[in-house]
């Protein structure tokens, strides 16, 4: 493999490993956040356990999140600096001010959240992970923002002297129509993640305790892990409806921005009218349209998903070869060995990247049903099903996740930096023009290996601790550990002679 | 005013405290296996003392890195590419340290197994010697000049940033965080761990002096203006300080002076370079503060963005050090919290997936731990 693909691969691997945690992390963060606020406004101790145990299980998460960050920031410049030459003036911007705005944030008062719990008043306490919560979800509107501009880049301006894009209105980038399409159903998405996450763990905690019969295991079910479920429950709806709605309105501009990136979900060869949505579609892996047949198609629906129009003039898609056409005639590349370039992404990644993303909300659909009905008015259940629906939904966000993202980033190709169809024409870049020259292949490929082999040992690590901390269950008994609940001190001693209720 | 020297300058205060800061993180890590003594209980309870000093904070520290690159980004693009592409191994081997290091201070006491925290020690230990060496090997590198042709790419090979001077360099940035971490670790601890490490500050201070005094008259004398020996004379003092104070016991005062010595050090360093911020061999090649800088209207963005966020976190990282400032000692570190894996396959519930199909062990798996 050459250094192009060795560098895209490693980009692929380090940053879909990156974001197996991030949703999570974005997620339950204020998950744990709103448990916390019930703690502190109630006084029921349930939802202090539930702080601590989904804590716990954040701060698990949380690690491995950043630890894996630091390489994304690093990667740019080392595997792909020509693509920084060309956008830094732009895409540098909301990389800074992710960092400045919300790094600081989340690392300092995480910290202050796990080792604060007696060194803080309690609502000072509560402000910290609030103050985490917050900060994870600006850090993902910045870097959106900044993937957001690739997509569809505004705000700027092409200087042919300096051959790179330059950015004449921060507004305009940070108020891009793709930004606030994709902020939401990401966020939402998380939603879904996170709430899927707590609802499961807390489904098999439930049937596990309510099937010993023993009253006070009962008690706990229903006592602790109900208003679990409830809570994940509320969060997979608002994140359910959420990540629908944004992402039928993200399917409509995506279809005006980048129509290659949609024809190719549909593998859509021929532009139509009507087009129908298809569920099972088989070609050869050749990219080429000439083998593709569609064997399951809901009519319409794929046109409807574009256009908002089900059939008529106005429901008409384009087909990737009328894209490969329309660009060819208006850029008119040449890849470096001086081919035609191929404007159609990979068809059958982008299209099963593309199902899979929405198929992947099953999971989530049919445990929140299961969890609405089975704990109706009070209710707790040993129903082993909900047990086993609960753990199987769990990673299926996190998929869906992934493939949401395998299919942006998969569908723009061959551009790293998609051509705005409305203007500003000579900001684009091919994919192939963004690798670093320097960089031998030798290089990318040691990195790769490296990265994948202590990528793939943390991942085992990672794993066993969750799994462990969640059969592990909520503590048993908490206490309140905040100053203003402690015994005043004796005389002549000092509140600091205590030993640290947490420490590494 | 000029933006672009601005940024220059804002840059080189984000490695200030990007060093000052994680400088101590480093040297706490690499005490892990010098400091503490006694028998294998009293050894792990010390390494514990060692590693909460900084358990609140390093995160927090560690992000003035990723400030620092994402403001190399934004404000250098050229900077950023040719530097990132140019110093690929280094960079890779920090990454990887910085990795296991971090994932070792969070997971170490997870799990409560004498085997997974040697091997999180190990990590440690990796994850802080080798970033302290690479990041001075790195600046001796911007300090001497590097290989870039006319492209501002550079070309020089790896073997090309092993000079013997930036192989000192990486010598010195080792002493002084080696020193930095020992004096934080008198200024946080107390007990016997405090004494030890004042008595290991004496040492690491005498090499700093040596190495630093001599790396920084060879950068000043071949590398550099005239204008910085004011930061080798502040180096100088500030090391001295340092040795003399912790001598005396003054802690506070040991801790301060040698964060100035670092301070000094990003001084010199960026004081030689300007106006490149990357400089070549042939001084026509160089990467300078204007031909590698973004546009004024983005450095304006910035500024405001800088203007307003930075003071604001160093406040609240500041406030940080104050809720933890209180000194600890073996008497002051709870039992491991930590898990037992051998716990849960005793449970034996047949393995997560089977949906609690017995009661079996129940009350022993939901009533231990914290």
């Amino acid at each position: 493999m050459d250094a192009l693909a060795l560098a895209r691969w490693q980009f692929a691997i380090t940053t879909v490993y990156h974001f197996i945690f991030v949703p999570l992390t974005i997620g339950l963060a204020p998950l744990v956040a709103i448990m916390q606020t019930a703690w502190v406004r109630t006084g029921n101790e349930r939802w202090l356990r539930l702080t601590k145990f989904f804590g716990k299980l954040l701060l698990i998460n949380f690690a491995l999140g950043v630890v894996t960050g630091i390489v994304q920031e690093f990667q740019f410049g080392m595997n792909w600096s020509e693509y920084s030459r060309f956008v830094g003036d732009v895409f540098g911007a909301p990389l800074a001010m992710e960092a400045l705005a919300a790094f600081f944030i989340e690392s300092t008062f995480l910290g202050l959240w796990i080792f604060g719990w007696d060194r803080l008043n309690k609502k000072v306490h509560l402000a910290c992970i609030w103050a985490v919560a917050i900060a994870t979800n600006l850090s993902a509107f910045f870097i959106l923002a900044a993937n957001s501009w690739m997509q569809h880049p505004v705000g700027a301006i092409y200087n042919p002297e300096t051959g790179r894009a330059e950015m004449n209105d921060i507004g305009a980038v940070l108020t891009n129509n793709t930004l606030w399409a994709a902020f939401p159903h990401q966020i939402t998405a998380t939603f879904l993640t996170a709430g899927t996450f707590v609802t499961g763990v807390a489904a098999w905690w439930m049937v596990r305790l309510v099937r010993t019969r023993k009253a006070e295991n009962v008690e706990l079910a229903r006592d602790v892990y109900r208003p679990a479920v409830t809570l994940g429950v509320i969060a997979m709806l608002v994140g359910g409806i959420g990540v629908g709605v944004s992402g039928d309105i993200q399917g409509k501009i995506m279809y005006e921005q980048q129509p290659g990136k949609m024809s190719s979900a549909e593998a859509l060869c021929q532009g139509q009218e009507g087009a129908a949505f298809s569920i099972l579609t088989i070609g050869d892996l050749s990219n080429s349209c000439e083998n593709v047949r569609h064997l399951i198609e809901i009519p319409g629906l794929a046109s409807y998903l574009g256009t908002g129009h089900f059939s008529g003039p106005e429901s008409y898609l384009p087909g990737v070869e009328d894209v490969q056409e329309q660009m060819t005639e208006r850029y008119g590349d040449v890849t470096a060995s001086g081919d035609p370039v191929t404007y159609t992404p990979n068809l059958a990644m982008t299209y099963w990247s593309f199902r899979l993303m929405i198929g992947m909300a099953a999971g989530s659909v049919l445990l929140a049903l299961m969890a609405l009905w089975l704990t109706r008015k009070g209710r707790v259940t040993d129903n082993v099903w909900f047990a086993r629906v609960g753990l199987v939904a769990i990673p299926m966000p996190f998929l869906a996740n992934s493939f949401g993202w395998i299919f942006t980033e998969m569908g723009r190709q061959p551009w790293v930096v998609a051509p705005n169809p409305t203007g500003i024409d000579q900001i684009r870049l091919l994919t192939e023009r963004g690798v670093s020259t320097v960089v031998s292949p030798g290089v990318v490929l040691t990195s790769m290996i490296v990265f994948t082999l202590v990528y793939g040992a943390l991942a085992v690590v990672w794993f066993t601790l969750m799994r462990r901390y969640a059969v592990e269950g909520v503590p048993l008994s908490v206490r309140d550990e905040s100053p203003e609940a402690q015994e005043p001190p004796d005389e002549g001693s000092d509140a600091a002679d205590r030993p640290l209720s947490f420490a590494y | 005013m000029d933006l672009a020297v601005v940024w220059f300058v804002l840059i080189a205060v984000l490695w200030t405290g990007y060093l000052v800061l994680e400088g101590f993180d480093f040297g706490v890590g690499m005490l892990l296996s010098i400091l503490p003594r006694g028998d294998s209980e009293h050894r792990e309870k010390e390494r514990r003392v060692l590693i909460n000093t900084i358990g609140p904070v390093w995160d927090g520290n560690e992000v003035w890195l990723l400030t620092a690159g994402g403001a190399t980004f934004a404000a250098f693009p050229e900077w950023y590419a040719t530097l990132f592409s140019g110093f690929y191994l280094p960079l890779l081997l920090i990454l990887v340290a910085l990795i296991v290091r971090g994932v070792a201070f969070e997971y170490r006491g997870k799990i409560r197994d004498e085997g997974w925290a040697r091997r999180c020690d190990v990590a440690i230990q990796v994850g802080s010697w080798v970033p302290a060496v690479l990041w001075g090997v790195a600046f001796a590198n911007l300090v001497r000049g590097v290989e870039l042709d006319a492209e501002h790419q550079f070309v020089g090979g790896f073997l090309s940033l092993l000079s013997p001077f930036a192989l000192l360099g990486g010598l010195v940035t080792l002493s002084l965080f080696l020193l930095h971490g020992s004096v934080f670790v008198a200024l946080k601890t107390d007990g016997e761990i405090r004494a030890r490490a004042r008595r290991h500050a004496s040492v690491f201070g005498v090499a700093a002096l040596v190495l630093a005094g001599g790396w920084a008259v060879w950068a000043q004398v071949a590398f550099s203006v005239a204008w910085t020996w004011v930061a080798v004379v502040l180096a100088a003092a500030g090391l001295v300080t340092t040795l003399v104070a912790n001598r005396r016991g003054s802690e506070g005062r040991a801790f301060t002076a040698s964060a100035v010595t670092i301070v000094a050090a990003v001084v010199l360093i960026f004081g030689s370079m300007y106006p490149d911020v990357m400089p070549a061999v042939d001084p026509a090649n160089s990467l300078t503060v204007h031909n590698a800088s973004s546009t004024d209207y983005t450095l304006t963005v910035m500024t405001w963005v800088a203007v307003i966020l930075t003071p604001l976190v160093i406040a609240y990282q500041s406030w940080t050090y104050w809720v933890f400032r209180r000194r600890l000692s073996t008497t002051d570190i709870p039992a491991p919290a930590g898990l037992s894996l051998k716990k849960v396959r005793e449970a034996a519930f047949g393995g997560a997936s089977s949906g609690g199909s017995t009661g079996r062990g129940l009350t022993d798996g939901s009533g231990s731990g914290s």
